[in-house]
């Protein structure tokens, strides 16, 4: 047996599987999330914006069809922890190459089956997302517990999970159209891929590079990735971002998109429980129609901050009304705090990937006439 | 919001209850009308199904109980003049009832617009053609396939592309018709069936993508684009067995994200580009292993599917296809689910739900029983559980076949050839023989490559297999117990297994506090807080179903619809929800059946979305603790719980078990009657040859044999000589549980049946039924009438006498359901049932009496005068209505069509009007018979029908009908001064009967069979040609007669100077 416990005593029991510390190593406390996904554990697992959170899916069937190296959305996991009702040793694929199982045991995931998630799920819903700590005993959760002293509201350490997630060194995609730059603050595999697909050069920068690193190389325009935790703890990103978003087009996804309206003078602010899950319907506010978008946040843009930024809200959330996607009155940019790119989740709006080629090739031209 | 005002919308239901379309349009058509009702529409319905929740007066404004014809409904718009019409709502019936208006341009001529999906979409995707053309401008693959309307030019393709191939006739409902052919004569003889089932004459044949992996979408598009999945499904067997006979796994569980993505970003890209607008369901094929698909089906309106779509996940589909047809965005609408987020979205599942089918072949034991692309289920049942194991095992135990796991006894004494062959050939037992050669300790391997099943279903399967062996080798351990029960292992297979009683291991558990808790299906996965009170059960932590104080009751339903036990239980249990909140208690449902209206999520205060069980019933009852559970309303499935819940201590409201057990155990039975000096037919049971010779001898023939406990008249026979005793005793010994059977003495007189409500005291009779056909067609495939024609007053005093000292001494306190046979004017019982039965809906809509809503008052102990029931016979009115049944004779192969003890049909119409001929018309042609009006008449006769007969011939000889006739028939006919032209008998080599049916030369078959039971293979060759070739079939001289009532003042006369 192995437990999830929360500060106020709350014991979620379960079995344990995957990478499990053995002996006297320090238990920590992570901030607990939800999926409603329906498919695509594997992109989940392998999505660097869950670093270090604790990851719950509702839907109790998991691992299913094993595991397929060409489905993962990065080459590694910073997932700390996996919570299932049912695992699956991967009998639904005829190629698999391994189970859930084993990629949680080999990655340093610790998993926990046979939980109640949806007792969870209800549990993170009505308190909001909270830290929790992985235990072998029910006792080492309380013991934790009696003897934390840090803030409730655990932090968790954004700025390193981040950093933690980047990649560590500029690298370069050759394609036959024009250079972009990818600001990868854990950016999802499906993001480059579908910039490839487009025909892009792409040179993908580490998180903390600065402007001129990546103004030397003259690309076309900047895409803002996805990543882990609370922008505002990122005041250095931000900057990078200011200064570059008068200059080129720019695309912001999620963490990306946030960025873009810190620097825009805007303001971010923690959703009591995020929006995780494939099914969140986002409206654009021109067309009144919606779209069904991925999404995996935990933050958002506060709508009023934005007054003076120069950003107008162009898409929100159908369901809570929040933003969902911002355009600049000024500068190409386009943002947007969904996952354009799915993986998992609904491919139709990887027609904003579309758009931002358009802004890119126009913007291109317009310079050219000049 | 709408750009058009609509003010009066008319809604076309899907009629009788047949294979292929079931209870699900009930359902549908229902939650479309409260939602146009919703938004200040009028609401005007037509449907020839009363056993239907539309059809009652509070669900429309108006109400047409009429036939699904173009004439009929074309009259109704004539007369009614709506600005609209919904054609989606009535399955492939009310589309092609729609379709064919639009093209006769009837609603042009009314000014009728069609809403939501356009006709032109409609067209689209029906005909083969232009879908085919659409796809390929979508770039969307299709299988190599060719539309055809001649069998010549099938074959031709088919030396192109090889075998295997489909076969799929365009414009019809449940694949009629079609079927997978793996060389030139099968081709030829399933192309040539497919034409004539075909609306338009026309048969599509595909290349096979048989094996590969059957998904389904489920979507929903409005007026400006918006567009939505609102659940995907996995069949767990492969393409190959229609959708409605598969095995369905919701959501998919064996498809990556981007197989799951591919699949819903094609079938918007089809939903779009067909510009549907409302809800639409489209079927893929996608390859094991290869990252390739194929569109295999598109349904441009609401569907089974979408009714198991719409249970499993939540979601009111067609509630919000409705509004969508009003003109609303998907945006504008509420999720009234949550009631907070938008109705906008995708529902997120934290469950696994399993449907299985429900086939007949326990009652058509000699039917083909293999599975293809014909559907042949008459219903389904859905599980719900928070793992795959879970949800299987539920939807195992709710098909209420005695089965409560994997295992099925008949399988155990298969031998291993047997097993092996069983294995390849997919019939309705897969699950169980799959589980039997695992239990066997054959591979998942060796299943998977022969029969093309995923190995992940495969796994399970075997998984449940090892974990019964180490339940049983681990008697009463606690930590076995408890995980076994998170699989979902019923208490019933573990008793089993542990070779104790049921009720031994619910105690058991108990004592180890082991109890389920209850979880809510919510459309959100828990995202959103949901107001929605639609629970099912798991072995969880945490119950989220708040128990309410008030008082309340439970209602049992009636699990899935099959023969003898239809919608007009679901009917009655709606109604009794509905009678219950109005008189101030919290409703409780439970039901497994996705296709109703009684598990929609509004329906009741409370939905139990559980299997219909003890042991399942139970779990809700210690919960909810009520003031008491009705069991009365939920047929034979609900009756048969009462004495479990009784012996457990539950409350059971109404009439008690002792009473019930008195009216259904025979030898009680018969001393109340011998008590009320009422009579039955003689009788005796039997458990030997020996004593089935003396009983014979005592009662004389003709007799009816039967076993002593079955439903729904499961292997009766009518044995009219001696000689014919044995072998029909045998079969009936057979299947009876005890190994006992029952001998009856066979009253060749006229049934009547009646429907009355007593608290045991007073008594209430809404009608007197009177059946068309004698006694000895079972009375669930007799035509009924209402009132009765042909009984004087003095009878119907005799009957309404002795139904109320029936009801007294029985004490009932509800509903019962009495049949009678009268015989040389004397009255004789044939059987009581202390419930409610087939015939309260027909009852309540022609009498306008609320039936269920009275007798549920009674139940609940309010008093005679103060709900205001009258007492005796209720005053019957200027109306005639008849009940006809409705067969899907067509559907089931080797089925025996001929009419007899058991029952066959699969639905009912009823006909009103103000005379008996024109109600019988109406009903007749409700259920689906075409009254030619000249032409040749067949007619073959048994030797005991002969004589009259002659009368019946002579009859369409006098309106001017040519009568062919065999051999013996038509010597007898000549003696008797008729012209007959005489054909040759099948066995004597001549294919002349069979080829005049196929040729359409024949208009009627009258065959009477001469053996009961045995199919002696000319008559049955014939009446399975007539009803493969939708040649209507006559085997009751009963029924011939009224056809020809109808006849006679229909057709004009021939009468040449």
């Amino acid at each position: 047996m192995a437990y999830l416990v929360f500060k106020d005593g709350t014991i979620f029991e379960g079995e344990a599987f995957g990478a499990w510390p053995t002996g006297e190593t320090l238990v920590t406390e992570r901030e607990v999330v939800f999926n409603t996904s329906m498919s695509g554990y594997q992109e989940m697992v392998t999505d660097l914006s869950y670093a270090g959170q604790i990851l719950v899916l509702t839907q109790p069937q998991i691992g299913n069809y094993g595991w397929h190296h060409e489905e993962n959305e990065a080459d590694k996991t910073r997932l700390q922890g996996l919570i299932v009702r049912e695992l699956s040793q991967g009998e639904g694929s005829l190629h698999s190459e391994g189970s859930l199982e084993d990629y949680c045991q080999q990655h340093g995931v610790q998993g926990l089956m046979g939980v109640d998630t949806r007792a969870l799920t209800r549990y993170l819903r009505q308190f909001g997302t909270l830290p929790g700590v992985l235990v072998r005993t029910r006792e080492s959760g309380s013991t934790f517990w009696a003897n934390f002293s840090g803030h409730v509201e655990a932090k968790r350490e954004s700025e390193a999970w981040v950093y933690r997630s980047t990649v560590k060194e500029a690298y370069e995609i050759p394609g036959p159209g024009p250079l972009l730059a990818v600001l990868d603050f854990g950016a999802k595999r499906n993001i480059i891929r579908q910039l490839q697909e487009r025909g892009f050069r792409i040179m993908v920068f580490p998180a903390g590079s600065t402007p001129e690193e990546i103004l030397k190389h003259h690309p076309s325009g900047v895409v803002l990735s996805n990543g882990p935790g609370d922008p505002e703890e990122l005041p250095e990103c931000v900057a990078t971002v200011r200064s570059l978003y008068d200059k080129l087009p720019v695309l912001g996804i999620c963490l990306g998109h946030q960025l873009l309206a810190l620097a825009g003078g805007g303001k971010t602010y923690k959703l009591p429980y995020g929006h995780r899950g494939g099914n969140h319907p986002v409206v654009d506010i021109r067309s009144g129609k919606a779209t069904m978008t991925s999404q995996n946040h935990g933050y958002a843009v506060q709508e009023v901050s934005l007054e003076n930024s120069g950003f107008e809200v162009t898409l929100r959330n159908l369901n809570d009304g929040t933003v969902e996607g911002m355009e600049h009155h000024t500068y190409p940019i386009l943002s947007v705090q969904f996952h354009p790119e799915g993986a998992p989740g609904p491919e139709e709006n990887a027609v904003i990937f579309d758009r931002f080629k358009e802004i890119v090739e126009s913007n291109l031209s317009r310079k050219g006439r000049v | 919001m709408p750009k058009q005002e609509w003010k009066k919308v008319l809604v076309i239901g899907s009629g009788p209850i047949v294979i292929g379309q079931a209870a699900e349009f009930d359902y549908a058509g229902t939650q479309a009308c409260r939602a146009l009702r919703e938004e200040g529409v009028e609401v005007i319905l037509v449907n020839s199904n009363p056993a239907t929740i539309m059809t009652d007066r509070e669900t429309a404004d108006r109400v047409y109980i009429e036939p699904l014809t173009v004439e009929s409904v074309e009259r109704i718009i004539e007369r009614e003049r709506p600005d609209g019409l919904i054609p989606t709502m009535g399955g492939q019936t009310g589309l092609n009832l729609a379709y064919q208006l639009a093209k006769r341009g009837v609603l042009e001529r009314c000014e009728v617009t069609l809403m939501g999906t356009s006709l032109k979409s409609i067209d689209q995707a029906e005909d083969r053609e232009s879908f085919r053309a659409l796809m390929q401008e979508l770039g969307e693959p299709i299988p190599e396939s060719i539309i055809v309307s001649r069998v010549a030019e099938a074959l031709e393709f088919a030396q192109e592309t090889g075998y295997p191939l489909i076969v799929r006739p365009a414009f019809t409902l449940g694949g009629t018709g079609g079927g997978i052919v793996h060389c030139a004569e099968e081709l030829e003889q399933i192309a040539e069936s497919g034409l004539q089932a075909s609306l338009i004459g026309q048969i599509l044949v595909e290349r096979s993508v048989a094996g590969w992996k059957e998904v389904e979408f489920e979507v929903l598009r409005d007026g400006v684009g918006n567009c939505i999945t609102i659940c995907h499904m996995e069949n767990m067997d492969p393409v190959g067995v229609h959708t409605g006979d598969s095995i369905v796994v919701a959501p998919c569980q064996t498809l990556t994200d981007r197989e799951v993505q591919a699949l819903r970003s094609a079938s918007r890209r089809i939903v779009n580009g067909l510009g549907i607008e409302g809800g639409c369901n489209v079927q893929f094929a996608l390859h094991p292993s290869r990252n390739e698909y194929v569109v295999i089906e598109v349904n441009p309106r609401l569907s089974r599917s979408s009714a198991l779509a719409s249970k499993a996940t939540g979601y009111p589909i067609a509630k919000v296809a409705a509004k969508i047809a009003l003109g609303y965005a998907l945006t504008e609408i509420k999720n009234a689910v949550t009631g907070k987020t938008s109705a906008c979205f995708e529902p997120a599942l934290d469950y696994v739900v399993v449907k299985i089918p429900r086939w007949p072949f326990d009652k058509f034991t000699e039917a083909d029983r293999r599975l293809g692309t014909q559907m042949k289920a008459t219903g389904e049942v859905m599980g719900i559980g928070r793992n795959l194991e879970t949800a299987l095992l539920k939807a195992i135990r709710s098909l209420d076949i005695k089965a409560y796991g994997l295992r099925l006894p008949e399988l155990e004494g298969f031998g291993d050839a047997e097993l092996k062959t069983a294995c390849l050939q997919p019939d309705d037992r897969q699950l169980f023989v799959f589980a039997e050669a695992l239990r066997r300790g054959w591979t998942v391997e060796w299943l998977a490559e022969k029969t093309g099943w995923n190995r992940y279903f495969l796994n399970f399967l075997r998984r449940l297999v090892e974990t019964a062996v180490l339940l049983e080798q681990a008697p009463w351990d606690k930590k076995t117990l408890l995980r076994v029960k998170r699989l979902g292992f019923a208490d019933q297979e573990i008793a089993a297994l542990w070779k104790s009683t049921e009720d031994e291991v619910y105690r058991f558990r108990l004592e180890q506090g082991l109890r389920p808790v209850f979880k809510m299906v919510d459309t959100c996965a828990g995202e959103f807080e949901a107001t929605t009170p639609y629970f099912y059960s798991s072995y969880d932590v945490e119950d989220e179903g708040e128990v309410h104080k008030q008082p309340k009751v439970v209602v049992l339903g009636s699990g899935p619809i099959r023969i003898g036990q239809g919608i007009e239980f679901d009917y009655c249990s709606v109604h009794a929800v509905l009678a219950l909140r109005k008189a101030g208690f919290e409703s409780i449902i439970i039901n497994s059946n996705p296709e109703t209206v009684s598990t929609d999520f509004d329906t009741a205060d409370r939905l139990y979305f559980e299997p219909l069980t003890l042991e399942d019933v139970s779990a809700i009852l210690d919960k909810e603790q009520p003031d008491g559970v009705v069991v009365q309303f939920g047929g034979q499935t609900a009756i048969g719980l009462a004495s479990g819940l009784a012996r457990r201590g539950y409350k059971i409201l109404g009439t008690t078990v002792e009473d019930i057990d008195r009216a259904e155990e025979r030898g009680t039975f018969d001393r109340v009657l011998q008590e009320l000096g009422a009579k039955r037919p003689r009788g005796g049971g039997a458990t030997n040859m020996e004593q089935v010779q003396r009983v014979a001898q005592e009662i004389g023939f003709p007799l009816v044999v039967r076993p002593s406990y079955v439903l729904g008249g499961r292997a009766m026979d009518i044995v009219y000589e001696a000689k014919e005793l044995e072998a029909v005793v045998r079969r009936a010994l057979a299947a009876s549980s005890d190994q006992e059977i029952w001998m009856d003495q066979y009253l060749l007189g006229t049934e009547v049946e009646v429907d009355a409500i007593s608290d045991g005291a007073n008594v209430f009779i809404p009608g007197i039924m009177e059946h068309l056909e004698r006694a000895g067609v079972h009375s669930g495939d007799s035509i009924a009438v209402y009132p009765p024609q042909t009984l004087d007053l003095s009878m119907q005093e005799r009957i309404i006498a002795l139904t109320e000292s029936l009801a007294r001494s029985l004490k009932i306190k509800g509903l019962l359901n009495i049949q009678y046979v009268i015989y040389h004017q004397e009255l004789f019982v044939l059987e009581v049932n202390p419930r409610s039965s087939r015939t309260v809906p027909f009852l309540s809509k022609v009498t306008g009496v609320p039936i269920v809503d009275w007798a549920t008052q009674v139940i609940l102990g309010r008093k005679w005068d103060e709900i205001k029931i009258p007492h005796g016979l209720w005053p019957t009115g200027e109306r005639v209505a008849v009940k006809a049944p409705v067969f899907s004779f067509s559907k089931l192969q080797r089925v025996e069509p001929s009419l007899g003890p058991e029952m066959k049909s699969t639905g009912e119409v009823m006909g009103m009007d103000r005379t008996y001929e024109k109600a019988l018309y109406k009903a007749l042609l409700g259920a689906g018979l075409s009254f030619t009006t000249y032409g040749s008449v067949f007619v073959t006769l048994a030797d005991r029908d002969k004589a009259e007969g002659v009368a019946l011939a002579r009859r369409f000889a006098d309106i001017g009908f040519r009568i062919l006739a065999t051999e013996g028939t038509t010597r007898y006919l000549k003696n008797e001064g008729l012209r007959v032209e005489q054909i040759a008998k099948l066995h004597d080599g001549s294919n002349e009967i069979i080829d005049g049916i196929r040729k359409q030369k024949i208009q009627y078959v009258v065959n009477t069979t001469t053996h009961g039971r045995v199919q002696e293979s000319d008559g049955f060759a014939i009446r399975r040609a007539a009803v493969e070739h939708g040649i209507p079939c006559f085997t009751s001289l009963d029924t011939a007669a009224a056809l020809l009532q109808v006849l006679e003042s229909i057709s004009p006369g021939l009468l040449p100077l």
